[in-house]
């Protein structure tokens, strides 16, 4: 029963814009011919200017736009609980929404629920945990971004004079953990005695935290900072005010430090354009999707000034090394920091190896903290 | 640890730095509610107030370009919010405490509404003055690299304390504050007195508020207060509503907060949560030490409802 639980706003809303549409056909009988559009419905778990996670899913909502024939229409701040089921149906409902973009991890449940519900719809999720079993109309896709992370470190081994660099991280998260992975294997590709100080804040969104850790951080010597929090926007505003190098997360943060932006790892979510068009010309889509740059699933920022042209070529050699899967982010020999061996001299780790990935839970050698 | 002297040496510096940095929201509050508690009100709402005030405060320097009248509009806002408490609290058998936790979360919704389109842009920044002109080491000169809203907040207190013992105006809002019936008695307006103490409270805890927006951190998002407000009102009680003591408390409390972020950059990573709870732990030990059933609180207004 789709009409259950309707609400009675959203009911009003549905029976004036009904009265409403009628009126408009009768007036103006050319419009018609614009119903043939496909709305793409985005819900985004905070605001979606927040210089971070929700504006790279905003970069994502424009690309969708940009389809031919296809409107978007937008609701931010939905908090993960039955609220997103509300809005995905008034999506449904009042806006003929065809395809929903749930860009919160904590949506996973409610999506599902409605997939079922609605199963003339596409729902997609960012957290690639679906699963044999799930609704076929839900795909799950997230992007490797410690591959990204592996290039800043480069340019942050690089450019660090200190031979200290230093990582931010939210939660003690399988992703945070290869985050910083990724970023330390970088910087040590290029400079091999470089150590990194790791502080976890312990919270997705604290400033006074994120600002206190950056200054502690460059107390003890750091001289890049990349902060994986929520919005990496305090940290690098910190950093650039102290004079220290950063790099950036989740979309491009180059406007807030001029100065000493080197580059950033960022979230490529446009999958989600070409799932909208597989889906509309009735075309097979993946349920899953998984990668990094090889799929064209993450991006690195546009460099900053700072950055010389060497650097920026070795970060490219490195980029195309991805992609070609030539060079691979894990391989032996490897040590965690407490000196436990990862891998052998020999053993490799796929760059696609999402199993192994998802149970990291250690820093690789050279990281402090 | 080999290079253990620089490592305990900078944690020294940057929990310093960091209570400089960190205290001055909790300084204006406190001073806010205890101006507003030695008039015999809680005003419980001064976390939405704070909230509100750097909402505001960043709004007006994004549009304007001009950080020092954030830091007015923030403290004229909060003065506006507090207003709404004081003369709510001006009725017959309303209680403030339900009026101030009303008022907090209005003042927590209105902010993140209007807030809304100025969590991208970036707003110019409060200046510092360089006080580590003798030291050549970078640590020290970022510690000392001192706000001029702190140092404000640290004359105002004890102006505050000076005040409120000696002149005419201190003792109209401490006799109002310990008992009604003689300020009754000496013909004193004990609603206006009130009112005055609630609103001065609120400007307070606005400009408090800005500090947060405009200077450190010095962004604007729906996070950005993790309850200095609140914890600024039981630091009140901590501070035994003595001005002076509200500074040094203040400073505790920044490096409480400063203490996590300083030992795990230094490595010391084991039990980082209960570093990182510090400040909230702190409050609670404060709440507990301070709510002893044999004894009174010294320096208690009379009036104030927690006393009574």
């Amino acid at each position: 029963m789709t009409r259950q639980g309707y609400s009675r706003r959203s009911f009003m809303h549905r029976a004036g814009s009904l009265m409403a549409a009628s009126a408009v056909t009768a007036a103006l009988p050319g419009m018609v011919a614009a119903m043939g559009n496909v709305t793409v419905g985005f819900i985004y778990v905070g605001p979606r200017q927040d210089f971070g996670w929700n504006q790279s899913h905003w970069d994502a909502a424009k690309k969708v736009a940009a389809i031919d024939g296809v409107t978007v229409v937008e609701q931010e701040n939905v908090p993960e609980t039955a609220e997103v089921e509300k809005v995905i149906q008034s999506m449904i409902e009042l806006d003929g929404a065809k395809v929903i973009f749930g860009t919160s991890f904590g949506y996973w449940d409610s999506l599902k629920k409605m997939a079922i519900e609605y199963p003339d719809v596409l729902f997609t999720h960012i957290g690639a945990i679906w699963k044999e079993g799930d609704p076929t109309n839900v795909i799950g896709y997230r992007g490797y971004t410690e591959e990204a992370h592996y290039l800043c470190g480069i340019a942050a081994g690089r450019m660090s004079k200190t031979g200290k660099i230093g990582f931010i991280g939210s939660k003690p998260l399988y992703f945070i953990y290869n985050n910083c992975n990724g970023f330390v294997l970088g910087a040590q590709s290029v400079n091999p005695d470089i150590t990194c100080n790791v502080v976890i804040t312990g919270d997705w969104n604290n400033p006074v935290k994120e600002a206190e850790t950056t200054n502690s951080l460059i107390d003890q010597g750091c001289d890049v900072i990349i902060a994986n929090v929520d919005s990496p926007k305090v940290s690098i505003e910190t950093a650039e005010a102290r004079g220290v190098y950063t790099c950036g997360y989740h979309s491009d943060l180059s406007p807030l430090a001029p100065k000493g932006f080197l580059t950033g790892a960022e979230w490529n979510w446009a999958s989600g354009a070409e799932f909208v068009e597989a889906f509309l010309a009735g075309e097979p889509y993946p349920n899953l999707k998984r990668g990094g740059f090889k799929e064209d699933m993450v991006q690195i920022s546009p460099f900053g000034q700072a950055v010389p042209q060497e650097v920026r070529d070795e970060v490219m050699a490195a980029k195309q090394g991805f992609i070609d899967d030539t060079l691979m982010l894990y391989k032996g020999p490897l040590k965690d920091n407490q000196g436990n061996v990862i891998l052998e001299e020999g053993e490799v780790k796929a760059n696609s190896d999402t199993p192994f990935k998802l149970g990291v839970d250690w820093f690789v050698e050279g990281t402090v903290g | 640890m080999d290079a253990g002297d620089i490592s305990w040496w900078s944690v020294l510096i940057a929990v310093i730095g960091g209570a400089i940095r960190v205290s001055t929201p909790y300084l204006f509050v406190s001073l806010g509610e205890t101006l507003t508690e030695k008039s015999g009100r809680v005003n419980l709402g001064l976390e939405g107030v704070l909230v509100v005030g750097a909402m505001s405060g960043y709004a007006t320097a994004v549009l304007t370009g001009e950080p020092w009248l954030g830091v007015l509009v923030a403290g004229l806002a909060g003065a506006a919010l507090s207003l709404v408490h004081a003369l709510v609290c001006s009725l017959p058998r309303v209680n403030d405490i339900a009026v101030g936790i009303s008022l907090f979360i209005f003042g927590t919704g209105l902010a993140f509404f209007l807030g809304k389109p100025f969590i991208n842009p970036s707003a110019p920044r409060l200046p510092d003055i360089d006080f580590a002109w003798w030291s050549s080491s970078p640590q020290v000169q970022s510690a000392l690299k001192i706000n001029i809203l702190f140092i404000a907040g640290f004359i105002l207190a004890l102006f505050m304390a000076w005040a409120l013992k000696t002149t005419r105006w201190g003792l109209m809002l401490r006799t109002v504050g310990d008992s009604e019936e003689a300020a009754k008695a000496l013909g004193y307006n004990i609603l206006r007195v009130r009112m005055l103490g609630t609103v001065a409270g609120g400007f307070l805890a606005g400009v408090g508020g800005s500090y947060l927006s405009l200077y450190f951190p010095g962004t604007w998002n729906e996070g950005l207060s993790s309850g200095q407000g609140l914890m600024a009102v039981a630091l009140v009680i901590f501070a035994r509503w003595d001005p002076v003591r509200c500074f040094y408390a203040s400073l505790l409390f920044g490096g409480a907060t400063a203490l996590g972020p300083a030992l795990q950059t230094v490595g010391i990573t084991t039990n980082y949560y209960l570093y990182g709870a510090a400040p909230y732990f702190l409050t609670l030990a404060v709440l507990i030490y301070s709510s002893s059933p044999q004894k009174a609180l010294e320096g208690a207004p009379g009036e104030v409802s927690i006393n009574r």
